[in-house]
């Protein structure tokens, strides 16, 4: 056994502290929210409610669920994920492949490069997008929410490496078998690459399940917004000017309290539900895409 | 050039393997064909659509049907009482979230690393990058609830501390500072992974060599660990120079309200107020487009920095 003298040991024990208690700030106003959205409101406006139930209630849950425009825009995010994941993740793979050639091999490669990933370095900007959205004829509808952000560039490089670190020897001896590109792709790369598509997919469904803003504003009917959307106008926007009639409102206001807190927990919770997995795949997929030999 | 048959002959086969080639090609062009498509019509052609900045541009009349008025937008701009703190304000935000997003991730990685215990070390890790996957949507909700004044838990615990409460979110004095921190919470767990990498890659035979010299922990950490740190680190600087008119639409947007403008409104807000409240598209694309060269060219700087300095290439 090795001696530790006691300043180590000192150091060690401040310094794990610290870190527990740092990590402990991570997730801690998420549990008080959690807290306030599972209480009886009177406790909630009396100030008892810290980091568990108070008089244990789920009136705001079934207060927010019976809402119809709730369930509804539920129902088009979960449609947004299903489509938006399955177009982005298609095109990813379809994209990355040609891509990760060698400039040998591929001569247009290096061309295409460019084409991808010059929309990461200039953008037209706010209203150009939008108008381009508009003449496409997408507003309003929920291709508007999957088609002009079809191809996740990211998501590209980061498989493109995924790519280039398999072995070339797969895909000759692919060739000498007959296969074709197409088949290479599909029965050899992602196969293989499931980790790297693992990272990408739940990047993405995490990225469809967050998009707010979009909703927000390429949608003119609020019947059509997804769930994000949703919430940011019932969480966020409330009224500034209203800040002094809150006293006088206090009942209300405070049901809308814990009703909020109730609609932010949801907005969370699939992505609560998910994490043990994100965390396992991503830390590989971002070490992967940010340090490269 | 000679005409001679065997030089036809070779002509010829070049020519076949040519179009083998094509043929062999073909296939990685076809897989590529719907990526493609999408990303100009939906990419380039708004680059081609920031001409709106140059037009006095309406809904009805289009990109070919409004009238040019030249620079009039930018002059309009230009001449509105806030640009100067607008803009201000976004380089401040920015810079301020990017310093600090920087040191607080070196310095937690570092500590973690010093964690000899490999549960709190994991316990720890898969803690902090939480707030990286909610939207700003929900922390913002998040904030908005624990910053209240009159019924927010921070400003309760202030109460007990003997403090007034604070109005976080429309008090200027205190908004900027709320956005910084709340950024660097939200992201911070995720930027110390790449650091927690970049320290594991260091050749422990270092270490080794370091403590037979008689360095203690301190010395190692700021002679080994640090220097072998510094690659990545000033990737990460360089990298960040493009994030310098990037003060965080989605944070700004959902935390912000008319009382905090003067300190929280940044160019991104401003453009989104403009387009959508006033329906001055040309005004709010001339904005957009100064943003998106200036972000252009410290990008494209940056990455040449990278690339140059750290040998680092984005594909």
């Amino acid at each position: 056994m090795q001696h530790i003298s006691w300043s180590r040991r000192l150091f060690l024990a401040v310094n794990s502290s610290f870190l527990i208690f740092l990590a402990f700030l991570c997730f801690l106003p998420l549990i008080h929210v959690m807290a306030v959205s599972f209480s009886d409101s009177a406790a909630v406006a009396a100030g008892q409610v810290t980091f568990w139930p108070v008089d244990f209630s789920l009136k705001s849950y079934d207060f927010i669920i019976s809402r119809p425009e709730f369930i509804r825009s539920l129902g088009i995010t979960v449609e947004r994920v299903v489509l938006g994941t399955f177009i982005n993740m298609m095109l990813t793979i379809m994209i990355a492949y040609p891509l990760s050639k060698e400039a040998r091999s591929f001569r247009f490669r290096t061309g295409y490069v460019w084409i991808f990933v010059f929309t990461i370095l200039f953008s037209g900007g706010l209203v150009p997008w939008y108008m381009t959205i508009k003449n496409t004829g997408l507003l309003d509808s929920i291709w508007a929410l999957v088609i002009p952000g079809a191809v996740p560039v990211f998501n590209v490089i980061l498989l493109l490496n995924f790519f280039r670190g398999l072995p070339k020897e797969l895909e000759e001896s692919c060739f000498i078998d007959g296969a074709g590109h197409v088949r290479t792709l599909w029965s050899i790369y992602v196969p293989l690459s499931l980790p790297g598509l693992a990272t990408v997919g739940l990047f993405t469904i995490v990225g469809h399940w967050n998009g707010w803003f979009d909703g927000l504003i390429l949608m003119n009917k609020p019947e059509h917004y997804p769930l994000s959307s949703y919430l940011q106008t019932i969480i966020i926007n409330f009224d500034f000017s209203q800040v002094k009639q809150e006293d006088i409102h206090k009942l209300s206001q405070i049901s809308t309290r814990t009703s909020k807190a109730a609609q932010i927990i949801v907005g969370a919770l699939p992505i609560l539900l998910v994490y043990p997995f994100l965390q396992k795949y991503f830390v590989k997929g971002i070490v992967l895409g940010s340090v490269k030999e | 050039m000679s005409s001679s048959p065997s030089n036809v002959w070779k002509g010829g086969a070049k020519r076949e393997m040519k179009a083998a080639k094509w043929m062999r090609e073909l296939p990685l062009h076809l897989l590529l064909l719907p990526g493609l498509i999408l990303v100009l019509v939906y990419c380039y052609v708004p680059m081609l659509g920031v001409v709106i900045a140059f037009q006095k541009f309406t809904i009805f009349s289009g990109w070919f049907g409004s009238p040019w008025i030249g620079f009039d937008n930018f002059k309009f701009v230009l001449d509105m009482p806030n640009t100067g703190q607008v803009v201000w304000n976004t380089i401040f935000i920015a810079c301020m979230k990017i310093v600090a997003g920087l040191f607080v991730p070196i310095l937690i990685a570092i500590l973690l690393n010093e964690v000899t215990r490999s549960s709190i070390k994991r316990g720890v890790q898969t803690l902090i990058y939480l707030p990286h996957f909610l939207s700003w949507v929900i922390l913002g909700g998040i904030l908005i609830d624990l910053l209240s004044p009159s019924e927010g838990i921070v400003n309760a615990l202030l109460g007990k501390l003997g403090v007034e409460p604070i109005f976080f979110l429309a008090d200027n004095r205190w908004f900027p500072a709320v956005l910084i921190f709340s950024d660097v919470w939200k992201e911070f767990g995720f930027s110390t992974i790449v650091y927690l990498a970049a320290i594991t890659s260091v050749n422990p035979t270092l270490y080794e060599a370091a403590v037979m010299d008689g360095a203690n922990r301190w010395k190692q950490t700021l002679h080994i660990t640090l220097p072998g740190m510094m690659p990545i680190i000033v990737l990460m600087v360089t990298l960040s120079l493009g994030n310098v008119l990037n003060a965080g639409f989605d944070q700004v947007f959902n935390l912000s309200n008319p009382l905090v403008y003067e300190s929280g409104d940044i160019l991104d807000t401003m453009i989104y107020r403009i387009a959508f409240n006033d329906a001055q598209y040309g005004v709010a694309t001339a904005v957009g487009l100064f943003k998106s060269v200036v972000s252009f060219l410290l990008i494209s700087v940056s990455y040449w920095l990278a690339y140059r300095f750290a040998n680092y290439r984005i594909f």
